[in-house]
């Protein structure tokens, strides 16, 4: 058995009706796998809690009752998702010790129906950053070359996934923090339309931007985790109820006929590996059917801009919370309450986040406001016109996950604006709040793995699914490559 | 020189709702620290805020009772500042487009005092100084507050008491406040300058922050237009700032200067959606309001002959109000429903604060009974005083106190007899009364009333001796 090819949840499941493997045995496997590894993919890990809930699962099985499809299936969330009891702390020191007291809606859902929770995977601090080097638990390490980044934010889940030590993970996605790792790392991940999983329990970077989804490894996977956790949530008043049924019903249609849009400017200053592995899964879609055609979607070159101006004003006010008072870190000395808040986030936040809070305090000032906030917020309606015109022509869009492949880790790649530039493909639909979903499509000549983005209308989740899994059939499933490493069945 | 004093004012008014506007938590003042708190309004990372759409109700009631127009769509931003007391950092506000707008209360004099607009918010936390450390009660963190804040029309300490006074009163009747001073549930930041007289150009502001009591307030307002006038009147210039009022000395002292002031850096809260309302909600809410004591004391003035002094105490709390509409139902002369309120009832009633409560033992519905006796003759007035002090002790209806035969009444063949006994064994005042002098027949009626132990009708008792004199 492979877990590392077709996807690992309905395998896994097979082998525990199956009695194949109890689901104690296999959570241990983990357990010891993620021990040995050298990924840093996991910065937290709750043995005792994972036992447990294997122990019920096997329980069950063993009275001969039927289990749900996730039920005792290993898995991971990011550290800024909270769970009850179990240190969240989104991968920053000012967070270090904090045990939230509630779960978030997402991770409930899951632990309803069964999930296993191996620990807490590895992020760029409070989700700022493309590499996962932004990181107070050090960076997570690509499974395809350990020199390399993860991607990020959601790095640990993604290298956690990627190197078999979880099923699937939970991540968030506020630029492309699901999508970017997925991609790097050679695997699916699914960020949701704004509004279609709940954010209630994600700690905040950018409320109007963040998403939780799925990485996983294959669609269909992704498409069982999806069904799972979104719905509207009365916790979270942005969250949506999704008309029609499961996405997984879907993934099986015909995509014939359907209408591909190329954007091209999506393809602008795009490495050329990765702009021909793309242009080959376009010959797979025509292949099935699909139309393919090039259009031109001008506005998408205002995203980065509005991107950053808006998600730094969120981030400074949701960070701010952040003051030593209350939870996570406190200052050793101080004289009064100014000099401990002062010296707490001084202390406890890194530059990368500092840099994000000054510039979001500055769009949001008076005298700034006007020209930078509100005029980014203006253009981020021109944005989203300009999607929503194009997807009343087109089903779907096709573009590349990222400009380019996994990087090597610890080298300056420029100015934080250069860095920036990794997000050009990934931040606009966040921008726009439409869903996307990275599919690996192939490797570069370094046999590092490519993702190529698929962008669909609001609450088009199940058409993504299904033309993402159409692609790995069609392609035998020969992108989403296994690795020798962590559980093996 | 004279100058015109101009003041605006900036009230909070917390609300009755029974849970925090952000999350289920109770809203209730007094309770031991710390006890009505959970993830949501202490700012918990990852938590995010519920509207309480009982806090719009709320605020579209004041809305209407404040002559406001509704917006159909308004929103709620963020106010960023750094504070103990403010677990987010940040107070949910609403600053670019909120619920109310465009309203006025009427001053007695007639004049309008215009409402620019209300908000809603949350309240923020509070701080307790003890044995020099500072300890934080997040039970009042979230609790919701409207915001009313008016155009600067106010022109006298007077009339701002007078705006404060009314703005209670209405608050109160409409249910959604209990806007009392001394537990913070209404507080009022002013805003004071002075002009040159009849002058239009606005002098420069100061603003006198968290003002808790009507009357600090007033004398507040008079300390700092004299310090305006002072400066301005030695030469020097007013500076912008924002100010506090010591309690012990009656002066002001600056808290912060117009350049130290704090940039919000409001936005649009993205965690909660757009409020969006529809005309037939509003008119839904508008027919839940109860009369407004403006209107109450113009009935009770001009269809119910009740004097301007006793209606203005009546309407003053809705209790009172309340009662006396309940205590007057098919009753044909409500003024007598008055008297036994003002004069009676008050009586026993010390504080205002118990005024504003008044539970009192009596029923509505026994005083309702007993006047309706005495306006069928069967108790005479002196009688049901007696027995209405001996209902308010006890809580008994009024068949407690007085007979049967005390209300029956007497029959008119025996007023006459007793009315001629009185005649004869009065002769002189008989001859006095001819020769002209009214008041003996005063004499000759309190004679035959003390007959009928009070339960003689006074009236029909005059028109018989003047009858048999003749």
């Amino acid at each position: 058995m492979d877990l590392g090819k077709r996807g690992a949840i309905k395998k896994i499941n097979k082998l525990l009706t199956d009695k194949e493997i109890s689901c104690k045995e296999l959570t241990n496997r983990y357990i010891e796998e993620i021990e040995k590894s050298d990924l840093n993919a996991y910065v937290i890990m709750c043995e005792d809690n994972a036992l447990k809930s294997a122990e019920k699962v096997d329980k069950k099985i063993s009275l001969g009752e039927k289990i749900g499809v996730l039920e005792g299936i290993p898995m991971t969330l990011k550290d800024n998702i909270s769970t009850t009891g179990i240190e969240t702390k989104c991968c920053s020191k000012i967070l270090e010790g904090y045990k939230p007291i509630y779960n978030a809606t997402a991770w409930e859902l899951l632990q309803n129906k069964g999930a296993v929770l191996l620990g807490k995977t590895n992020m760029d601090e409070f989700a700022m950053g493309s590499a996962c080097e932004n990181s107070c638990m050090g960076r997570a390490k690509n499974p395809h070359d350990k020199s390399r980044v993860t991607g990020g934010s959601s790095g640990g889940g993604a290298a956690a996934v990627s190197g078999n030590l979880a099923a699937y993970a939970l991540g968030s996605d506020t630029g492309g923090s699901i999508r970017q790792p997925a991609s790097f790392c050679g695997i699916v991940g699914l960020k949701p339309t704004y509004g279609s999983v709940s954010r209630y329990g994600l700690i905040a970077y950018a409320s109007s931007f963040d998403q939780i989804g799925p990485i996983a490894q294959t669609a269909e996977d992704a498409a069982i985790i999806f069904d799972a956790i979104c719905g509207h949530d009365s916790k979270d008043s942005t969250s949506v109820k999704i008309e029609g049924g499961p996405s997984y019903n879907e993934i099986n249609n015909s995509i014939k006929g359907l209408k591909i849009g190329i954007p091209k400017e999506y393809y602008d200053g795009v490495n050329e590996e990765v702009k021909s592995s793309i242009e080959k899964a376009m010959k797979v879609y025509e292949s099935l059917g699909a139309k393919i055609e090039y259009f031109s979607l001008p506005e998408v070159k205002y995203s980065l801009p509005v991107y950053y101006i808006l998600v730094c004003a969120e981030a400074a006010s949701n960070l701010a919370r952040f003051d030593g008072v209350r939870y996570g870190y406190r200052t050793e000395n101080y004289k009064d309450i100014n000099e401990m808040m002062c010296k707490t986030r001084s202390e406890g936040f890194g530059a990368e986040v500092k840099r994000r809070i000054l510039l979001g305090n500055y769009v949001l000032s008076s005298g700034y406001y006007d020209a930078y906030y509100k005029k980014a917020q203006d253009l981020r309606k021109v944005i989203a016109n300009a999607f929503n015109g194009a997807f009343e022509k087109f089903d779907v869009f096709l573009t590349p996950t990222s400009p380019f492949t996994a990087f090597e880790a610890g080298k300056e790649y420029g100015s934080p604006t250069e860095i920036y530039l990794a997000d050009i493909c990934t931040a606009p639909v966040n921008t726009v709040g439409i869903p996307g979903i990275s599919v690996p499509c192939g490797f570069d000549s370094k046999n590092l793995p490519i993702g190529m983005q698929i962008l669909g209308a609001k609450f088009s989740e199940a058409k993504l699914l299904n033309v993402a899994h159409q692609y790995e059939i069609a392609t035998n499933y020969e992108n989403n490559k296994c690795l020798e490493t962590g559980v093996r069945l | 020189m004279k100058y015109d004093l101009v003041v605006g004012l900036e009230t909070h008014v917390e609300l009755l709702t029974k849970t925090k506007i952000f999350c289920s938590c109770a809203n209730k003042f007094g309770s031991e620290p710390n006890t009505n708190c959970c993830p949501v309004c202490l700012g918990f990372p990852g938590t995010l805020p519920k509207l309480n759409r009982e806090v719009v109700n709320f605020a579209i009631k004041a809305a209407i009772a404040l002559n406001c127009e509704v917006n159909l769509l308004s929103k709620m931003d963020r106010k960023n500042y750094v504070y103990p007391d403010l677990s987010k950092a940040y107070q949910i506000s609403q600053f670019y487009e909120p619920i109310c707008k465009n309203g006025y209360i009427m001053l007695d004099s007639g004049k309008k005092i215009r409402i620019n607009h209300i908000h809603m918010e949350e309240d923020a936390a509070k701080l307790v100084y003890k044995n020099g450390d500072t300890y934080v009660d997040y039970n009042r963190g979230g609790v919701p507050l409207l915001e009313v804040v008016t155009e600067p029309d106010i022109s006298s300490s007077d009339e701002a008491r007078e705006y404060i006074e009314k703005l209670q009163m209405i608050m109160r009747y409409i249910g959604v406040s209990d806007c009392r001073m001394q537990e913070g549930s209404i507080k009022c930041d002013v805003n004071v300058s002075v002009k040159p007289e009849g002058s239009d150009k606005l002098g420069t502001r100061t603003e006198i922050k968290n003002m808790n009591s009507v009357t600090f307030m007033t004398k507040a307002i008079d300390y700092e237009r004299d310090r305006h006038i002072d400066l301005i009147e030695s030469g020097e210039k007013v500076v912008q700032q924002t100010m506090r009022y010591i309690e012990a000395t009656n002066s002001t002292e600056s808290m912060r200067s117009k350049e130290d002031a704090q940039d919000y850096r409001y936005f649009r809260d993205p965690d909660l959606v757009d409020i969006i309302l529809t005309n037939e909600e509003i008119e839904k809410i508008k027919k839940t309001l109860p009369e407004l004591p403006d209107s109450r004391f113009k009935r009770y003035v001009n269809d119910l002959e009740i004097s301007e002094k006793d209606a203005a105490l009546l309407v003053k709390y809705k209790n009172v109000s309340d009662y006396f509409e309940n205590a007057s139902v098919n009753l044909k002369i409500p003024k007598t429903v008055a008297n036994f309120i003002v004069g009676q009832i008050f009586r026993t009633i010390e504080t205002e604060a118990e005024k504003e409560k008044f539970e009192i033992l009596t029923t509505p519905e026994q005083l309702n009974e007993m006047v309706g006796l005495i306006e069928s003759g069967k108790l005479t007035m002196n009688l049901a005083k007696k027995a209405f002090s001996k209902m308010l002790e006890s809580g008994k209806p009024v068949t407690e106190f007085v007979s049967e035969s005390d209300m029956q009444g007497i029959p008119p063949e025996e007023i006459e007899k007793m009315c001629k006994e009185a005649i004869e064994s009065n002769p002189n005042a008989v001859k006095d009364y001819l020769s002209g002098k009214e008041k003996a027949l005063k004499a000759l009626l309190g004679s035959v009333m003390r007959q009928t132990r009070g339960r003689g009708n006074a009236g029909e008792i005059e028109e018989k001796l003047k009858e048999l004199i003749k």
